[in-house]
């Protein structure tokens, strides 16, 4: 609908555009003085024309002003119902949070979604103002400390949609990315099953790697993971025990937690960061050299972050991103 | 002469020069003061120019670090507040200085020495907003300040308070001058110049003093409150103390629409001089362009919050706003229609200015659709924020303000100066001008409709914004090299000598009769006005061109004495506000003290002080 | 040297500074309205006391704001008896207004004292901030005013004032009504309209 409305500002601009640039264009050259014209008419005005050329504008507008308050009450209504996905954002300096209320998870940086469903959002900032803005699905909101605001917004088809913060924020405003990815009712059940498992399993135990641990993207259907399903089909684990230890140690555990159920932690909830897409705020592709970069100098990669330089050796990086790639 | 204020100067041991440095540092000829304006707004247009240059070499490429994040935020804070307040305001200053007692057949300003210290309150602005760069400290909050950005917790160095109380120096000067320009329209005029006679320059500024008078306040005030929360610890917009990050918007934008007006209405009133001269024939529907003028400036003060559409205020609210934007665009539209009627049937002189105001009517009309297009409230939450509006603002602002303003320097710099600038180079500098400008910023409607946010110092590679981002580099490149064109014309048609005459357009308005560039004292006799267009009327009576005005000795004509109390005044506002940066600081009280002191001897000697010999 | 009678006359009829000062007065008015904006958004607001109700001395300020008023109409007298070349009306209602003034800045300095041992400060709570920052804005522009009445008087006294400069006292009037215009709603706002 939104769309819709665009167009028809697209459209009555565009003509607008092309009939008075053309007749600027046309006087231009039809009324071009040469040497030795005599003074032409003395015109002052013309009452019948200045008329025309006030209500016709007038109309124009008119075109514009119907539809546009009309999809201006639309958008304000929330959809409700059992079937809408209920997700809570918190904008930070400089990443997002996103809690699902019905299902019990806290995420970061990159939200999943069923396809064909309404999203309906509910928001706020713990620090300072922001917009969540996914140019490919909706308009954006702003979000602010001391009230919430609401979006919502449906994908109607499966897929990676890239968002953004559009509201300057700080140094790091520029890098403050998300993701949106839009999944088949499968794959999202699988999503959500994979991330409550993390509730099941300690922080410090080596979790099972997912059914394709190399997949870039996670669009692919994974079978739902169940204790007897994890201990049977896992493989030889990679050795995480170093990972676990330095996660604890180097005080990654102080800020960041691997538990998607329990929204705790000053920091982005790793819960899945195996398989994000993108680090650092939806923006650093999720290699394992960026991973490790990004550990050891994050204010080199994102100058102004809370994450300190923590002095981690490429060694120790290492360990750290072997551990996460199975969580 | 100024037998009496030399003696009371004289008694402390100045004496205010006529010729030389000192004599620009005392002037209240308000010619010179436009010159101080134009210089000063002129070399600040290059800064932000600069500044824009650089943002624009950072994002050419994807990923790039040209400069800092730190840094990027605080040019494009700096661009913008510059552009606003230490360009577009001041340029049209120096027309308003020049030009206002000139159209209205007046010898100065209704308060000289108020005029004076304008300029010079504004010159400390500028110079203290800008010496923050050298502490590493420049404003880095944006243009706009939002808060609780620019609370002292997430900005807790001294940027956002160079940026208040820059800011804050700058409003006084704005202020005062919006007292002087609005006396001397409604006051000064040339007898029979009823209002209704008036060029329409002189509505316009007329207009814009308004726009100042109410406006200003307003953001004074939020950003005392501003300053309030940052150096005394007050919780105005501070949330966790209860303060509402809302109210700053407000606050912000009830100053900044109108502000938007003040940036374009004297650009609207300079092409309305500029058509009916070179297009030989009146402005076509002169009482319908006064009226969409009031109309706008009205109307200016109602649609605020289209600035605020993304922040969900309801749908009342956004429909209330989306429809009063929709409805400023009739007033306007009807401005450009009025224009274009004004050259059609005419006999299109095709120099320099009037390459620009046509360039203006085609640029301002771009600016004014995409203005529409956001009104849209509901299309708007894509718009806003994005590179989509940053188009819009530059449409309506450079190719807006910045091409009227040129056009009208073009169009005056004879009568200002003295002497032509060359067309050939001129016509250079607009080819360039129009080229570099439509190649920067039409991209930037695409860019942003892909989903391009604004202010951000870098974007990933991928998202398909690489290859217009690096045109528009190109375009911005070709935009600062066309005004190396425009400085090489002024230096070399400066040095040429070669003289301009008092007319040398063929103008309608009272300037023309007058010496180029005018004696001091503007006109050895205040004209009688009969009607509009004064000298056009005064040049057919006479049956056609006038003979070359002569320039006479003027003697028996009273003219303001210079004085150095407005500078001395002004130099006392800037060491308050310096002071109020110092005010915790072991030294606070004594700063203070002595920045009053030297407002209260300056304000003192300047009350007592005889005005007129 | 009389600088008025030097200027032609102006388009209005109105002399300049008297028109000066009207526009200042009306831009003055914008600024003054946002204050009070603020404060009635942010009225009921605070997160911690102390509150309006329990601090206001009403019976007191309420002497003040007549006072306040009393003051305009003996300014309008004064003016009256200096534009009729009337030296004692002139300079002695001059004195009663400046007097009233006094009386008005000494008030509120009492206020603000007995409001800050109560505990509220600026920083305290929402109703502090606007509070101060209204009034004290209020009260800065009433304690120009009266140093500007006070040199007029002095001016007055050494016979500088004379039925053709009355126009200098008349802007100074001028504002000092503004001043107490701008109390007038203040009073009732802040002061009587309580929660």
């Amino acid at each position: 609908m939104v769309d819709k409305l665009f167009r028809t500002t697209l459209f009555w601009a565009t003509l607008v555009f092309v009939l008075t640039e053309s007749a600027l264009v046309f006087i231009i050259v039809k009324f071009r003085g040469k040497p030795g014209d005599p003074e032409p008419k003395q015109v002052h005005g013309n009452t019948m024309v200045e008329v025309i050329w006030t209500a016709i504008p007038a109309l124009v507008l008119a075109m514009i002003a119907v539809p546009t308050v009309r999809t201006i009450f639309r958008t304000y209504e929330i959809p409700t119902g059992a079937d809408v996905l209920q997700v809570e954002v918190i904008g930070h300096q400089w990443w997002w949070e996103f809690r699902y209320p019905q299902l019990g998870l806290t995420t970061a940086n990159e939200l999943h979604v069923p396809v064909g469903r309404t999203v309906a959002l509910k928001m706020i900032t713990q620090d300072v103002l922001h917009s969540f803005w996914i140019p490919q699905l909706a308009g954006k909101r702003d979000v602010f400390p001391n009230r919430s605001t609401t979006l919502w917004f449906k994908a109607e088809e499966a897929g990676d949609y890239p968002g953004q913060c559009a509201e300057f924020c700080g140094i790091q405003h520029g890098r403050m990315a998300f993701q949106v990815i839009a999944q088949t009712t499968d794959e999202f059940a699988g999503y959500v099953s994979r991330m409550e498992a993390t509730g099941a399993v300690s922080p410090a135990a080596p979790a099972a790697p997912p059914a394709d641990s190399t997949a870039a993207k996670p669009a692919a259907a994974a079978p739902a993971l169940t204790t007897t399903t994890l201990a049977a089909t896992a493989p030889a684990a990679p050795d995480t025990a170093a990972g676990a230890q330095l996660f604890m140690m180097k005080g990654c555990i102080g800020c960041h937690s691997l538990n998607a159920t329990k929204p705790m932690g000053i920091g982005p909830n790793l819960a899945g960061i195996g398989q994000r897409l993108y680090i650092a705020a939806g923006w650093l592709k999720n290699t394992d050299a960026n991973l490790a970069n990004w550990i050891q100098h994050p204010q080199t990669v994102k100058h102004g972050v809370l994450m300190p330089d923590l002095g981690v050796t490429p060694a120790e990086a290492q360990s750290l991103v072997v551990y996460l790639r199975q969580h | 002469m100024a037998t009496s204020v030399l003696d009371h100067a004289g008694a402390a041991g100045i004496h205010p020069e006529k010729t030389g440095f000192l004599s620009w540092i005392t002037t209240v000829d308000h010619k010179k003061i436009g010159i101080l304006y134009g210089a000063s707004a002129f070399i600040f247009f290059l800064i932000g120019g600069l500044e824009a240059l650089v943002i624009r070499l950072q994002l050419m490429k994807p990923d790039n670090n040209l400069v800092s994040p730190e840094f990027y935020n605080q040019l494009f804070t700096m661009h913008g507040t510059t552009m606003i307040f230490l360009a577009v305001m001041p340029l049209s200053a120096m027309f308003f200085n020049f030009m206002i007692p000139l159209l209205i057949g007046a010898r100065d300003v209704a308060f000289p020495r108020l005029n004076a210290f304008s300029y010079w309150v504004f010159l400390a602005g500028g110079l203290f907003l800008n010496s923050s760069f050298l502490f590493n400290a420049a404003p880095n909050g944006g243009w706009f300040g939002y808060a609780n950005l620019s609370s002292k917790q997430y900005s807790p160095g001294l940027n956002m308070d160079f940026w208040a109380i820059g800011l804050q120096i700058l409003g006084i000067a704005s202020l005062a001058a919006g007292v002087n320009f609005f006396v001397t329209i409604i006051n000064m005029r040339a007898p029979g110049m009823k209002l209704i006679r008036m060029p329409v320059f002189a509505w316009m500024t007329l207009i814009t003093q308004l726009l100042v008078l109410l406006s200003f306040p307003v953001i004074t005030v939020a950003l005392i409150l501003l300053m309030f929360d940052r150096l005394f610890g007050t919780n105005f917009f501070v949330p966790l103390g209860g303060g509402d990050t809302m109210l700053w918007q407000h606050l912000f934008w009830v100053f900044g629409h109108p502000e938007v007006y003040i940036l374009i209405l004297p650009a609207f009133g300079i092409i309305s001089e500029v058509l009916p001269v070179f297009s030989r024939k009146p402005l076509f529907g002169y009482t319908a362009m006064v009226f969409s003028g009031c109309f706008i400036a009205f109307l200016g003060f109602g649609v605020w919050a289209h600035h605020m559409f993304s922040t969900g205020m309801g749908p009342i609210a956004d429909s209330v706003f989306a429809l009063a934007t929709m409805l400023i665009a009739i007033p306007t539209g009807v401005k450009i229609f009025n224009w274009m009627g004004t050259v059609w049937g005419g006999s299109i002189q095709m120099k320099t200015p009037m390459y620009f105001a046509l360039g203006f009517i085609a640029m301002f009309i771009m600016g004014g659709l995409s203005g529409v297009m956001h009104s849209a409230a509901p299309a708007d939450l894509q718009q806003t924020d994005s590179y989509f509006v940053v188009a819009h603002f530059h449409y309506v602002l450079f190719g807006g303000s910045i091409f009227a303003l040129t056009a009208g320097a073009y169009y005056w710099w004879p009568k200002m100066f003295g002497h032509m600038l060359d067309e050939g180079l001129g016509k250079l500098h607009f080819w360039l001008m129009l080229i570099g400008f439509n190649l920067t910023f039409f991209p930037m409607h695409i860019v942003g409709l892909e989903g391009m946010p604004r202010r951000v110092y870098t974007y990933p590679a991928g998202l398909g914004f690489e290859s217009l981002n690096r045109l528009e580099t190109y375009g911005a490149l070709i935009l600062g090299f066309s005004f190396l064109v425009f400085i090489f014309n002024v230096i070399k048609s400066t040095r040429s000598k070669v003289h301009a005459p008092a007319d040398p357009w063929n103008g309608a308005t009272l300037e023309w009769a007058i010496p180029s560039p005018p004696q001091e004292f503007n006109f050895p006799v205040i004209p009688t006005v009969h009607g509009r267009d004064a000298f056009w009327e005064e040049k057919r009576a006479h049956g056609g061109m006038m003979p070359e005005p002569p320039r006479v000795s003027g003697a028996g004509i009273h003219l303001p004495n210079p004085s150095y109390w407005p500078f001395m005044a002004a130099v006392g506002v800037l060491l308050l506000f310096i002071a109020l940066l110092h005010h915790d600081g072991k030294f606070g009280p004594l700063y203070i003290f002595g920045a009053v002191s030297v407002l209260f001897y300056s304000i003192f000697h300047w009350v007592f002080e005889p005005a007129e010999g | 040297m009389d600088a008025h009678a030097l200027h032609p006359a102006t388009s209005t009829g109105i002399p300049n500074r008297k028109l000066a000062i009207w526009t200042f007065i009306g831009s003055e008015c914008l600024f003054f309205a946002s204050l009070i904006s603020v404060y009635l958004v942010y009225k009921g607001k605070s997160l911690v006391g102390p509150y309006p109700s329990e601090i206001f001395e009403i019976p007191l300020v309420t002497v003040g704001t007549a006072l306040l008023l009393f003051s305009s109409l003996f300014v309008v007298l004064a003016l009256n008896g200096c534009e009729q070349g009337n030296r004692k009306k002139f300079l002695g209602w001059l004195a009663m207004t400046i007097l009233c003034g006094f009386f008005f800045i000494g008030m509120q300095v009492y206020e603000f004292t007995h409001f800050f041992h109560e505990g509220l400060t600026m920083q305290k709570n929402l109703f502090g901030a606007s509070f101060f920052t209204l009034t004290g804005f209020h009260g800065t522009h009433v304690t120009i005013g009266v140093i500007w009445l006070i040199s007029i008087f002095i001016e007055g006294v050494r016979g500088h004032v004379p039925p053709a400069k009355a126009l200098n006292f008349e802007m100074a009037a001028l504002y000092w009504h503004f001043v107490d215009v701008v109390w007038i709603v203040i009073f009732p706002v802040v002061y009587l309209m309580n929660s």
